[in-house]
């Protein structure tokens, strides 16, 4: 059954500290709103558990991105549409660029937003596993303060995280030193276009002399969150290229990875799916030999 | 609790309007309820299908996923202000000319996206077309014939704009 709009009160502020101190006042009884491609849905299915929303929207304190000589800083605000149309971005951070043309349709990429891709806490969401591997930095902002971590210790499970009722995500920080790394990213899902992932690869490297100096590998869809594949990654940083490397790599990330079955997928599926992946872009690392 | 309601104002297709609706109500709703604007189509309700395409500030947004209260002072472009007076936009002549329409219920959303595909790349390849067409779903066409009708259109502006 279709929600009743009467029944849901939804107010805007015309700035980022009146937002602040309105959930500030009353922490979790404020259900932040921005482009709506999430909760507007679950308003219209009637399963939209939010009584009081507050409205992100146009807050100019959100809607940025600051290109300095060392970081590009994306404001939780930016929509994908932003994003991906952005020369600075697509040249530094191809991955994020290319994640963002493929979130849904053009017009869900005009409302859609970076801190609502992220705070939804989808693991199939598609800006996470870029901004892993380009080990982005997440802000968060209260009438409290700001403080910055690692995007990578944001999630803690399934739709869960650090973000406190009273928090908002203000900024992504990304350190320019990704344009000359080989770069990969797929997702796997049953259409090209307005599908939602079954199994996504991002991962990005330094190769030289046939050896691995640097590796960031990231999934979508294979946990409970997004994640880093750290013990893939620790089983091919300094490795050669062989066979052996590719095996134990292989069977490393058929180890770490932990999806599940679901409407979209079962686990088996997407355990072999991400494993093939990783062979895609090691055969790829081995072609480009591509230099620091 | 008492409902929540409030006025909200905007221009539609160039008019300055006011409505008294409540700020969670959809852009979609009001246009159609509020605003007698029944071009504008409602097909899943939930992002995925392009028909109620309408252009906000300029840029091309699903009126589902819109509450009427982040549409305050914005710009809003609807199918019914594509046509000036008897004459037919070029996308609308294009559509009638080579087919893309049929039952008509994807038209308008069609019509929005392909709008904005041509204000932002006015010799769109197929590809582009694909992509700018891609969150709106035809049941009908086949969707050959109305990437056909974009490229025809595309045909018939730039030969008004050359002629002008």
């Amino acid at each position: 059954m279709r929600g009743d709009p009467q029944n849901l009160e939804l107010i805007a502020a015309a700035s980022l500290p009146e937002v602040l101190a309105h959930i500030s006042a009353a922490p979790g009884s404020w259900t932040p709103i921005a482009g709506g491609t999430e909760l507007m849905v679950a308003h219209a299915a009637g399963r939209l558990s939010a009584q009081k929303l507050i409205s992100l929207w146009g807050l100019p304190e959100l809607d940025f991105i600051r290109v300095g000589d060392e970081t590009i800083s994306i404001g939780g605000g930016v929509t994908f549409g932003r994003i991906r149309s952005h020369a600075d971005i697509a040249s530094d951070f191809p991955l994020l660029s290319r994640a963002a043309g493929w979130i849904g349709s053009i017009a869900n990429q005009n409302r859609a937003t970076l801190a609502g891709n992220i705070v939804n806490g989808s693991p199939a969401a598609d800006a996470p596993p870029a901004l892993l591997i380009y080990d982005a930095e997440i802000e968060l902002a209260s009438q409290r303060g700001s403080r910055r971590l690692p995007y990578s210790d944001f999630h803690l499970g399934y739709k869960q995280s650090v973000l406190e009722p009273d928090e908002l995500v203000l900024a992504l920080h990304l350190r320019r030193r990704f344009a000359k790394h080989a770069q990969y990213l797929r997702k796997v899902g049953t259409r090209k276009a307005m599908a939602i992932t079954k199994v996504a690869l991002a991962g990005t490297a330094i190769v030289m002399n046939d050896t691995i100096h640097e590796i960031h590998l990231a999934a979508a869809s294979v946990a409970d969150r997004p994640v880093r594949l750290i013990a893939t990654e620790e089983a091919l940083l300094g490795k050669q290229l062989t066979r052996e490397t590719w095996r134990a790599a292989r069977a490393e990330l058929l180890n770490e990875v932990r999806p599940i079955d679901d409407i979209r997928s079962t686990a088996e599926y997407r355990k072999h799916v991400a494993a093939n992946l990783l062979d895609e872009f090691l055969t790829q690392l081995a072609h480009e030999g591509v230099q620091a | 609790m008492t409902p929540c309601r409030g006025h909200v104002s905007f221009t539609i297709n160039g008019q300055q309007t006011v409505v008294d609706a409540p700020p969670m109500k959809r852009l979609l709703d009001v246009l159609r309820e509020d605003l007698g604007l029944t071009g504008t189509k409602e097909g899943c309700g939930e992002g995925e299908c392009g028909s109620c395409s309408v252009r906000l500030n300029g840029q091309l947004v699903n009126s589902c996923l819109v509450p009427i209260l982040q549409a305050s002072n914005a710009r809003i472009e609807t199918v019914e202000g594509l046509a000036i007076d008897a004459e037919l936009h070029p996308l609308q002549k294009a559509f009638l000319e080579c087919g893309g329409a049929q039952c008509g219920i994807c038209t308008p959303g069609m019509l929005m996206a392909a709008t904005h595909l041509l204000a932002h790349t006015p010799n769109p390849t197929m590809d582009e077309i694909r992509e700018g067409l891609a969150g709106n779903l035809c049941r009908c066409t086949g969707f050959i014939k109305i990437f056909e009708s974009v490229i025809a259109a595309a045909v018939i502006k730039g030969r008004e704009t050359h002629a002008r």
